[in-house]
């Protein structure tokens, strides 16, 4: 894990999370709900890094969901969830090497089971939102804007990983083999 | 890179630090110690978000004037460039104008009700997951704003602070699943609790009000204003809320519930105000616009014993 791609992950979660709250939150989509920004950089940036970077990157990045002003929930719950989230999903990157739909598929799993472990998480801690007919409202329609937003992600995020690779110096201790250089 | 043993133990470690937190933060409840985190929080995002939302806005007005410009997409593409240049200029008029109008609105009620307010613009909404509505104000501790003030806009209440930063604070919706805003029906005087849906921002459109008394009368048409807590705090009174829609009374249920139309629209907010001195008396029904449909036939022939006199006057007010 070089430097360059520490500073990428933090820059992108920044965006996401900024993007999410500034500009998301206000668009006029059906139905009133958003898909999850952060969610979304957060699995594609574990599947193109592996279970470490992605730990570390979806707690990092569910803390400051917590923290940054709108939220209004039990502190350290999205981190959880984000921590969890990105470890399993780097666990599965070496099986996407070459093809796109196992990617986007993966994306759609980690996607999914994020938004179930928040508001499961949310239903143990007697969160008054989460409520059968909400959950039955929100998350389907927000998971199919998550869907439709994925391939997208997935494709900025490997893009600039690849980038920030192609600009290194010297050689990475932590990945011997650059897998993007083909 | 492989699932190591440092992976685990670094997962591990994670992990126990989010449960941690979340049982410090839960157990804690308001008063939670990591209170002073979230307004780290507030303080390092806070003024991220408020230049992010200045930056953001003339997009945001851009993709609403393309979305408006199919018809003259068709015409020539000179007169097309200067159509949308025209537009643009007169949407960017139309919008400080929009927000000059929405100040003095907000001012108005304010006076009406002697609120003591102040203003401040909305630079995000609602948290990473679609089930909270909320928002982030840019207006904080620096300004004297405090925890639980209430937040009103020009057409009446938008909802309560729940942490403040030094620039920024974050305010609960009316709209949200977890308020409670103790509201009083116009005229009869009838209390009880007003209660968001929180379902997705449409279902910020309808709020529920669960009558205490459940023989109470309640009609469609009547309006609701705040209670009022003790000392202010978090809501002062007389704060219009909105209209009821419909009333639907459930056999054995012990109280009554209405659904309620949101005077504010929780959705395009802006320009809002905080109210830091509630009024030294409850203003009651003054600040509540006037009626859209002027009916010389009283609401209820009944005389309450609540009615007080400078209601009264606010009525002689609506007739001028």
């Amino acid at each position: 894990m070089s430097a360059r791609r520490k500073l990428l992950g933090a820059a992108l979660v920044a965006a996401a999370l900024v993007g999410q709250v500034t500009l998301v939150a206000r668009l006029p989509l059906p139905g009133g709900v958003t898909p999850d920004l952060v969610l979304l950089v957060v699995v594609a940036f574990a599947l193109t890094n592996g279970p470490l970077p992605g730990s570390v990157t979806g707690f990092a990045a569910g803390l400051a969901a917590d923290l940054a002003p709108p939220a209004d929930h039990t502190i350290g719950r999205y981190a959880l969830v984000l921590c969890l989230v990105g470890y399993l999903c780097g666990l599965v990157q070496d099986d996407l090497k070459d093809s796109a739909n196992l990617a986007f598929l993966a994306m759609v799993v980690g996607v999914t089971g994020g938004s179930l472990l928040y508001v499961g998480v949310g239903a143990v801690l007697g969160d008054l939102r989460v409520t059968w007919p909400a959950v039955t409202r929100v998350l389907p329609l927000s998971l199919l804007y998550d869907f439709v937003l994925s391939p997208f992600v997935l494709y900025v995020v490997t893009w600039l990983v690849r980038r920030v690779d192609q600009h290194r110096v010297g050689y990475d201790f932590w990945e011997p083999g650059n897998r993007y250089r083909r | 890179m492989r699932d190591t043993r440092r992976t685990r133990l670094t997962l591990g470690l994670l992990l126990v630090v989010a449960f941690t937190l979340i049982t410090v933060d839960f157990r804690g409840g308001d008063a939670s110690p990591l209170e002073t985190l979230r307004g780290l929080g507030s303080a390092v995002f806070g003024p991220v978000e408020r230049v992010a939302a200045a930056i953001v806005r003339p997009v945001r007005h851009t993709i609403d004037a393309v979305g408006g410009l199919g018809e003259s997409q068709r015409r020539i593409s000179d007169l097309e460039r200067q159509n949308r240049e025209l537009r643009e200029r007169l949407r960017a008029s139309e919008l400080s104008r929009s927000q000059s109008e929405q100040l003095e609105e907000l001012l108005h009620l304010a006076g009406l009700g002697r609120y003591r307010v102040v203003g401040a613009r909305v630079v995000a909404l609602r948290g990473t997951q679609g089930f909270e509505n909320t928002g982030t104000i840019d207006a904080g501790s620096r300004d004297g704003i405090e925890r639980n003030m209430t937040v009103v806009n020009g057409d009446g209440l938008v909802g309560r602070v729940t942490s403040v930063g030094p620039t920024t604070s974050t305010v609960l919706l009316a709209s949200d699943a977890a308020s409670a805003v103790g509201g009083r029906l116009e005229g009869t005087g009838e209390i009880g609790v007003v209660t968001g849906r929180g379902e997705g921002t449409s279902g910020g459109r309808v709020l529920r009000f669960e009558l205490l008394d459940p023989t109470a009368p309640i009609e469609p048409g009547q309006r609701i204003v705040t209670f009022g807590s003790q000392g202010g705090a978090p809501y002062v009174p007389g704060v219009p809320v909105g209209t009821v829609r419909s009333v639907s009374s459930t056999p054995g249920a012990l109280t009554r519930v209405a659904l309620v139309e949101p005077f504010a629209n929780f959705t395009a907010l802006d320009v809002v105000g905080v109210v830091v001195k509630p009024p030294r008396t409850d203003p009651r029904d003054s600040v509540l616009p006037p009626k859209p449909t002027p009916s010389p036939t009283p609401t209820s022939v009944s005389a309450s014993p609540s009615r007080s006199p400078n209601e009264d006057d606010s009525a002689a007010d609506r007739g001028r």
